[in-house]
């Protein structure tokens, strides 16, 4: 029991996780009050004491599973001609109904063919039946995933293989139809209702699904290994550049906490800051309570001047994903800034503030700055040059003293001219000009990248990867 | 001041016989626990250390406090924070006029020494005691409820760190305050800010999320009287899928439990979107996310 704690705490912390000795010692504690074989309190004990960031569950969980799946009784594996109670039982139930039905089935669950699979799998699903649902998912990774021991595949091949099996896309079809035959007429409120129901218990089934890869691949390869492929990075340390279609979602969730805190963290650095001089006025007023005598001398607190932000985003395809970002962030914190202005460029540039002012959703203003704005001039290819020299043209006199000014982008130019003279002239009007570039650092100035030429004239170039950066660099600039 | 063990573990009385007595002692006093929250509840018990629950603001992380402490028979003891808490207010105070007066009335007469006033005045009799030293001096059960920690300044955190840790007070002319008796304690969290790593360290995790759907449907069904299994079923449903809607607040228990209210004093028994529509506002609090949601409900893919 101390080793299997031991190696998951190690796991834990080789995930990111920070664990300490005594958070350690107290989950040590903690187990001898909750008993292993109940699995979900295990888990949750375990989570209390050692995990102290909603954001880190997931990975969390993950390790857990990886760790603890092969404990308890009723989370064996079912080999064949395994005379597991449950199952059998559930089976012989299904099996009645079946000859009821007068299908007759007969000689176990391995011999039914894939058809009365996709009928009992959908009964399941209609009912809500977490075991029977639990028993189908043990039931098809068996039959459809085909894993071999010791083959070097990972997990989602195989979950691939279960789910193109199974069809479950068309199975919510069915059983829409189904749900609206038995109640003649839904509304559509109604049915959207069912809808969501049916989809997610379909979504609690592939959860099934893939704990029972996840169970057979450990029992496989044993734990260690199995954690080790697993290891995903934390939200705020996924890459922009490369996140895949669910750490986006996870990006975009942690994003409004964030901002939140960085709004909250922002204001109060504002009000706090060091103090000014005497204020005489306000230290009169309160001697009189010390009958005249000037015993608490009063400040004043400087209120620094909110910058005024322009944001010139590259949004071609490499790097839309960080521009999105950066402008959702800067969005959500606007009232740090006395003015947000936001221009996004691939080889035309346009500005987009109007986008932001008319809505107060984000995400829907995003949106039309990926479909509305005129950003392509020639080809559809970034072009710093011409965009920059544009953007000095129409909106150069609108710089000045107050503006900072972000340029985002990769500096990858397609080796188009690179006028660099812009950002130069830019950074002799406004108070400061910054470059973010989601590349790693050691990519820069590799192949078409020119980010040296225009960042000798900035105030300085960051690297900004992930989310935990950007959130450094957005709380030193406000 | 005596020092008790009371910090050693094995002195604690166990007030709780399991995890599953937890959770249907909260049940009598209608509040709906899952399994993380009567799980963490026992730990605290077992472990003697404090809570921190975090969670979005309506998810009944103050309640689950306030309900703990009628299930154990204690008094809650509430220690509310806000910017600008010091020591003065959260822990004690010397009551600086009482001692003026007792230094006036001693000057008249002659012959009293110095350290004698000195140490008379501050003795027991001149300590004000604020919710942190009340909870700790008490004899009876309490439960101790710090709420909204996060909006303490980083410092004054570092106020907390003994009391949570070791269940004592030092004061600098009394010596340490140790508890009598360990308290349970439950420090809530909006996570506005990321709170210290010392205080994290020295308390058990809860994350309190919006409830899952059957649980929600029991909490409408617990809380709001004369409502219709069917009613409140549906309202569940609708809730969970505005959650999903992409807003700028999604609507909080509180809020699920206001709205089917709302409906049982209309005479609803059966949603539809019309009704669902015309109610939104007692669901949603901006004006955006009311008409996203109107829009969500009546346009059906």
């Amino acid at each position: 029991m101390l080793d299997l704690l031991n190696g998951f705490v190690v796991e834990l912390r080789n995930a990111g996780l920070p664990v300490s000795l005594t958070e350690n010692l107290d989950a040590m504690e903690a187990v001898q009050h909750i008993p292993i074989e109940d699995r979900e309190a295990f888990k949750y004990a375990l989570g209390a004491t050692l995990i102290k960031n909603h954001a880190h569950w997931r990975s969390f969980e993950t390790v857990f599973e990886v760790y603890f799946s092969l404990r308890g009784p009723e989370y064996k594996l079912v080999q064949d001609g395994d005379d597991d109670t449950d199952i059998d039982e559930l089976w012989r139930e299904l099996q009645e109904q079946q000859q009821q039905e007068g299908q007759g089935g007969a000689g176990g669950l391995d011999n039914l063919t894939p058809e009365e699979i996709a009928q009992m799998l959908m009964s399941a699903l209609m009912n809500g039946d977490q075991g029977v649902m639990r028993a189908m998912a043990k039931q098809s990774v068996q039959r459809f995933a085909g894993m071999e021991p010791g083959r070097p595949v990972g997990g989602t091949y195989y979950l691939y293989r279960t789910l193109r099996n199974l069809d479950l896309d068309g199975m919510l079809e069915k059983m829409m139809e189904q749900a609206r035959e038995e109640s003649d007429g839904l509304t559509p409120l109604e049915e959207r209702l069912e809808k969501e129901e049916f989809e997610d218990r379909i979504e609690k089934f592939k959860g099934e699904i893939e704990s029972e890869i996840r169970r057979r691949l450990v029992a496989d390869r044993g734990a260690e290994a199995m954690a080790k492929t697993l290891r995903k990075p934390l939200p705020e340390d996924v890459e922009f550049m490369h996140a895949s279609r669910d750490e986006m979602q996870a990006l975009k969730k942690s994003l409004y906490p964030l901002t939140r805190k960085l709004a909250a963290r922002l204001a109060r650095k504002r009000r706090h800051g060091r103090k000014g001089p005497l204020d005489f006025r306000n230290t009169v007023r309160h001697s009189l309570s010390y009958g005249g005598v000037p015993a608490e001398p009063k400040f004043k607190y400087p209120r620094p001047a909110k910058p005024e932000l322009i944001v010139v985003a590259d949004i071609s395809g490499s790097v839309a994903a960080f521009a999105r970002f950066t402008l959702m962030l800067v969005y959500a914190i606007q009232n740090q800034f006395s003015k947000v202005r936001s221009f996004v460029f691939i080889d035309g540039i346009d500005e987009v503030t109007d986008y932001f002012k008319a809505t107060e959703d984000i995400t829907e203003a995003i949106h039309r700055v990926n479909t509305e704005a005129d950003v392509v001039w020639v080809d559809g290819h970034s072009d710093y040059g011409h965009a920059f020299e544009v953007f000095w043209e129409r909106y150069g006199k609108d710089i000045g003293p107050k503006s900072t000014v972000l340029l985002l982008g990769d500096a990858r130019n397609n080796y188009h001219a690179s006028q660099a003279w812009v950002v130069k002239e830019i950074a002799q009007k406004a108070r400061h000009v910054y470059w973010l570039n989601p590349e790693p650092r050691s990519y820069w100035n590799t192949g078409d990248s020119i980010v040296g030429e225009y960042g000798t004239h900035t105030d300085g170039v960051y690297e900004c990867r992930n989310l935990r950066q950007l959130e450094a660099f957005v709380e030193k600039l406000a | 001041m005596t020092t008790t063990d009371a910090g050693a573990p094995g002195s604690t009385t166990n007030r709780f016989e399991s995890v599953q007595s937890v959770r249907d002692a909260l049940r009598d006093v209608n509040y709906l626990a899952d399994e993380g929250i009567a799980g963490v509840a026992y730990l605290a018990d077992r472990l003697a250390k404090p809570i921190l629950v975090e969670g979005p603001a309506g998810t009944g992380k103050t309640q689950l406090a306030k309900s703990v402490a009628e299930i154990t028979d204690a008094r809650l003891i509430r220690l509310q924070c806000y910017e600008g808490l010091d020591e003065s207010k959260a822990l004690y105070e010397w009551n600086y006029k009482k001692q003026l007066l007792r230094i006036q009335t001693e000057r008249g007469e002659q012959g009293e020494d110095w350290t004698e006033i000195k140490d008379d005045i501050f003795s027991d009799e001149f300590l004000l005691t604020r919710p942190l030293l009340e909870a700790i001096t008490a004899t009876d059960p309490v439960v101790l409820l710090i709420d909204e920690v996060d909006r303490v300044e980083v410092e004054t955190e570092a106020l907390l760190l003994e009391i949570l840790s070791d269940y004592q007070v030092s004061i600098p002319e009394l010596g340490t305050i140790t508890a009598t008796q360990i308290p349970l304690v439950f420090l809530t969290s909006n996570n506005t800010r990321e709170l210290s790593e010392a205080l994290k360290r020295r308390c058990l995790y809860l994350h309190v999320d919006y409830p899952e759907l059957d649980r929600e449907k029991q909490i409408v069904l617990a809380k709001v009287p004369d409502v219709t299994e069917h009613l409140a079923d549906q309202v569940a449903r609708i809730v969970r899928s505005i959650r999903q809607l992409d807003l700028k607040k999604a609507p909080s228990v509180s809020e699920t439990l206001d709205w089917a209210r709302t409906l049982v004093l209309l005479n609803i028994d059966n949603i539809d979107e019309q009704i669902a529509k015309d109610t939104l506002n007692v669901l949603l609090k901006y004006q955006t996310d009311i008409a996203k949601a109107a829009k969500e409900l009546s346009v059906d893919d």
